[in-house]
C-alpha cells in the first residue's frame, strides 16, 4: 500500500481567544465611562469591519469585567445613526472568527529514513501540494450646545446619539447625565467634533439585560456609510496605562488591508519549533507577541492572517457558513446563494477531519469573495499618535501565523544507514528549533534547551579517513 | 569676544571649504546623486523594513525599463539619451509598488518609458514616469497596490539627515519647487492639526513619512517634468499640495501625493505657455531664468 504523505499531517488548532493578552486596557474606540469610580477594566478589544466602497459594519466586543450598572461606551460615529443601523449581535460570531483566524499549530511526524528511498520513488508520480498557506433638560443641552439627536433601547442598552458644538459642553453634559468622565477626555473628544462626527453613547440598560439571561454584554453593530475607512483608537487611550490590545477582523471583497499611517507587518510564522511547545501553544503565542510588539517598539500593526474565507488550509475551525458571514455584517453575500446548512454551526461535513482544504459551506463558484485579514494593534498614545486608518489593498497572496512542530522518528539508529545518518542530524536540527524558539519569544535559550530535553541517542562519530580506503 | 568671531568665521571657512570639495567629488549630474539617494533608500527599505518587494520583480523591472529606452532612443534615432533616466524610473518604481504577481512591475516600467517618449507637449514628457507607473498601475492592474505606510515612522530622521546632506552638497537642481511643496503641505497639515485641536506629535508623525520624503525631493523635483519660470514652480507646487490636501483630508483617500501629482501635471505645459523660461538640461549648471528667454527645443 502506498502511504499517503498528507497522512503522516496531523494539525493541531488553537482557538486562542483567551491568549488574546491580558493588559489593562479600554474600549478601542470609546472609553469606559463608569457611573462611580469602580475600577474598569476589560482585555483586547476585537472589532469586526465589514467594508466595501462606503459601506461599512462595525462590530465592537468588549471583554468588560466590571459591575454592568456601571458600564458605558462613547463612540464617535459619522452619523446619526437610525434604529435600524444598530443591532445587538452574537458574542458567539466573534469566537467563531477568532477561531477561523486564530495563529495555529501543524504537527507533522517524520517518516522511517529507511523508507525515504521508497516514498521519494513512489511520491514522484504524485505532485506535492504546497501547504502555504472595525423641558429643563432640553434648555441645559442648549446652553451646552449638545444636541441628543436620537435615542433608543435596543437589546440590553440604552443608547443616545449626540451632536456636540464644543467638547466642553459635551464633557460637562455627560458628567451631568451621571456618566463619570476620564480627565483629558474634552481635549480627545474635540478633534472628533471638529470632524462633524456624531457621538454614541451606550450603557447597560439592567432590566432588558436581566431578560437576555446572558451574564455578558453582546456586541454592538453599526451600519453606515463613510469615505473615511478608520478605527478611531484615541479616545481608549485617555486615560489607559500601558499598551492596549486591539484585534480587528477586516472583511472585504477585493484583497488584504493595511494600516496607511502605520506600518503594517507580518508576524513572523512558517517556521520549525521545538515539539514541547505542543502542550503549551498558548504561553508560546503570548510570548511571541510580546517578543515582536516590543521589537517593532509597540510602532506597528501586525497582519495575523490573510486569507479568502472561502477555503482554508489547514482550517484552525470550521469556516464561516454564509449565515455567519451575514450575522458578522458581511452585506454582499446574496442570500439566494445561501443553500440551508444542517446544523447551529452550519458544519459542512459532520466529522471530517480538521487540518484538510476545505471550502466554506456555500460558497458557490463566482459568488462574491469575502477576503478576512486580521490585525493585531498593541499601541500606546506615544507610539499611535493618530486614529488608525486603513486601505483595502488588491494583495491577495495568502498568510497565516503557523508553526510547524516535526516529531522525530523513533526507530532503531541500525536498523539501516540512512538511520544513521538521520539521527545525526537531529541534533543541530533540534539546535536550529531551540534558535528558532529564542528568537521569537525572547526566552533564554538555555531553558529551551533544557526543556527540550533532547537527548539523541550518542551517534558514534566516525572521522574523515575512516572510510577511504576501505 | 573678537577671538570667538574669528574661530566662528575660521569654522565657517572650513566648512565651505569642505563643502566646496565635496561637491568637486560629485558627479556633474544630479541624477548619480539621486541614484545613489534611491538605491540607498530601497536597501535599507528592503533589509530594514521587509518591503514586500521580490529580487525577481525588482530584476525585471530594470529589464523591463532599460529594454524599452532602448527600443524608443533607436527607434526615434535619438543621440544623446543615457541610461539614468529609466534607472531612477525603475528605482522609483521598486520604492513604491507592490505586487502580489511578477509581471506588474515589468509592465509598469514598460509603460511608463513608453509615456516618456510619446506624451510629450513643447518638447517635454508629460509626466513624471515613476509616478505614471504607479498611477497606472493603481487603476489598471490586477494584484498592484502602494503602502504608504511601508516607512514606519522611526527611521524618518536618519532619511531626513541623508535626503538634506546630499541637497546641500548637490549642485544644478531645481530645488524650489521642492521646498514650495512641503512648506505648502506641511503648512496645512499643521494648519489641521491646529484647528482639530490635535496634539502636535501628529504633526510630526505627518513629518516623518519616507514617502513624503521621498516625494518632496527625487519625484515633485524632476526639472523635466515641472514648469520652467521659477514663479511657475512655486505655483505648481501649491496646487499640488492644495490638491494632495483634499485628496487625503477631505476625500479621505490614499496615497494623495502620488494622485496629486499624476493629477496636477497637465498644468505644466499651461504654466509654461502663460510663463516661458528656459527648459532645464541634465549635467547643466542651473540655466538662468530670464522672461521671455526662449526654449530650447
Amino acid at each position: 500500500m502506498i502511504p499517503k504523505l498528507s497522512a503522516a499531517c496531523l494539525f493541531i488548532t488553537s482557538a486562542i481567544a483567551a491568549l488574546a493578552l491580558p493588559q489593562a486596557s479600554l474600549a478601542f474606540c470609546g472609553f469606559y465611562v463608569g457611573k462611580a469610580d469602580a475600577t474598569l477594566f476589560n482585555e483586547a478589544s476585537q472589532v469586526i469591519v465589514v467594508r466595501n466602497e462606503d459601506k461599512t459594519v462595525i462590530s465592537m466586543q468588549n471583554d468588560y469585567k466590571g459591575d454592568l450598572k456601571e458600564f458605558a461606551i462613547v463612540v464617535p460615529v459619522p452619523q446619526v445613526l437610525q434604529r435600524g443601523q444598530i443591532n445587538v449581535g452574537e458574542r458567539k460570531i466573534f469566537d467563531r472568527i477568532d477561531a477561523y483566524s486564530a495563529p495555529r499549530l501543524a504537527e507533522y511526524y517524520d517518516g522511517d529514513p529507511c523508507a525515504r528511498r521508497k516514498m521519494l520513488e513512489m511520491a514522484r508520480g504524485g505532485a506535492m501540494q504546497s501547504m502555504n498557506a472595525p423641558a429643563a433638560a432640553a434648555a441645559r443641552d442648549k446652553a451646552l450646545g449638545v444636541t441628543v439627536e436620537a435615542q433608543y433601547t435596543i437589546g440590553e442598552y440604552d443608547i443616545v446619539i449626540l451632536s456636540a458644538k464644543e467638547s466642553d459642553g459635551l464633557e460637562t453634559w455627560l458628567q451631568q447625565s451621571g456618566y463619570k468622565i476620564p480627565r483629558g477626555a474634552s481635549a480627545a473628544l474635540r478633534p472628533y467634533i471638529r470632524q462633524n462626527l456624531k457621538f454614541f453613547v451606550a450603557k447597560v440598560n439592567l432590566n432588558e439585560q436581566a431578560k437576555t439571561g446572558f451574564n455578558y454584554l453582546r456586541p454592538l453593530q453599526f451600519a453606515f456609510e463613510s469615505e473615511k475607512f478608520m478605527l478611531p483608537i484615541r479616545l481608549g487611550m485617555v486615560n489607559a496605562q500601558g499598551p492596549q490590545d486591539l484585534i480587528v477582523y477586516m472583511l472585504t471583497k477585493a484583497g488584504r488591508v493595511e494600516t496607511t499611517n502605520y506600518r503594517t507587518v507580518k508576524l513572523p510564522a512558517n517556521v520549525d519549533i521545538p515539539t514541547y511547545v505542543k502542550g503549551d501553544f498558548a504561553r508560546f503565542y503570548k510570548a511571541l507577541f510580546n517578543e515582536q510588539a516590543k521589537k517593532e517598539e509597540y510602532r506597528v500593526a501586525f497582519t495575523e492572517y490573510f486569507w479568502d474565507m472561502s477555503w482554508c488550509d489547514p482550517c484552525a475551525a470550521e469556516p464561516l457558513s454564509p449565515q455567519e458571514l451575514k450575522a458578522a455584517g458581511v452585506f454582499w453575500l446574496d442570500a439566494d446563494d445561501a443553500p440551508p446548512i444542517g446544523g447551529a454551526q452550519g458544519s459542512p461535513t459532520p466529522g471530517a477531519p480538521t487540518g484538510l482544504i476545505r471550502p466554506r459551506p456555500g460558497a458557490a463558484a463566482g459568488a462574491a469573495p469575502v477576503m478576512l485579514t486580521r490585525l493585531h494593534v498593541r499601541y500606546s498614545p506615544q507610539t499611535f499618535p493618530e486614529d488608525l486608518m486603513f486601505q483595502e489593498t488588491k494583495d491577495r497572496q495568502n498568510f497565516q501565523t503557523r508553526y510547524v512542530l516535526h516529531q522525530p522518528w523513533k526507530g532503531d539508529i541500525n536498523a539501516c544507514e540512512e538511520a544513521r545518518s538521520y539521527f545525526s542530524q537531529l541534533p543541530a536540527r533540534f539546535e536550529r528549533e531551540a534558535q528558532t524558539l529564542a528568537s521569537l519569544t525572547g526566552w533564554e535559550i538555555g531553558d529551551i534547551r533544557k526543556n527540550m530535553d533532547f537527548a539523541p541517542t550518542p551517534i558514534p562519530q566516525k572521522i574523515w579517513w575512516q572510510n577511504l580506503w576501505k | 569676544m573678537p577671538g570667538e568671531l574669528m574661530r566662528t568665521d575660521i569654522r565657517a571657512t572650513e566648512v565651505s571649504t569642505l563643502l566646496q570639495r565635496i561637491k568637486a567629488c560629485l558627479p556633474r549630474d544630479a541624477r548619480m546623486v539621486q541614484i545613489a539617494f534611491q538605491a540607498t533608500l530601497l536597501t535599507a527599505g528592503v533589509i530594514a523594513r521587509d518591503f514586500s518587494l521580490r529580487p525577481e520583480q525588482m530584476i525585471l523591472c530594470f529589464l523591463a525599463g532599460l529594454a524599452v529606452q532602448a527600443f524608443w532612443v533607436h527607434r526615434l534615432g535619438l543621440a544623446r539619451v543615457g541610461w539614468l533616466s529609466p534607472v531612477i524610473t525603475c528605482l522609483g518604481l521598486s520604492l513604491l509598488l507592490r505586487a502580489d504577481s511578477l509581471w506588474v512591475h515589468p509592465l509598469a516600467a514598460a509603460l511608463a518609458m513608453s509615456a516618456k517618449f510619446t506624451l510629450r507637449i513643447q518638447g517635454k514628457h508629460l509626466f513624471n514616469p515613476a509616478n505614471l507607473g504607479v498611477i497606472i498601475a493603481l487603476i489598471a492592474l490586477p494584484g498592484a497596490w502602494v503602502s504608504p505606510g511601508q516607512w514606519g515612522n522611526d527611521l524618518a530622521y536618519a532619511l531626513w539627515f541623508v535626503a538634506l546632506g546630499g541637497l546641500v552638497t548637490q549642485r544644478a537642481r531645481r530645488w524650489d519647487v521642492s521646498w514650495a511643496f512641503l512648506a505648502a503641505w506641511l503648512g496645512l497639515v499643521a494648519a489641521r492639526v491646529l484647528w482639530l485641536g490635535q496634539p502636535q506629535v501628529i504633526w510630526w508623525h505627518q513629518l516623518q513619512s519616507g514617502g513624503l520624503l521621498l516625494f518632496t525631493f527625487f519625484m515633485i523635483s524632476d526639472p523635466m517634468t515641472i514648469p520652467n519660470r521659477q514663479f511657475a514652480r512655486v505655483l505648481f507646487a501649491l496646487a499640488v499640495a492644495a490638491l494632495a490636501f483634499v485628496w487625503q483630508f477631505v476625500l479621505f483617500k490614499p496615497n494623495a501625493l502620488l494622485w496629486a501629482l499624476f493629477l496636477c501635471a497637465p498644468l505644466v505645459p499651461v504654466f509654461d505657455r502663460i510663463w516661458p523660461g528656459a527648459k532645464a538640461i541634465w549635467g547643466a549648471a542651473e540655466p538662468a531664468v530670464s522672461a521671455g528667454s526662449p526654449q530650447p527645443g
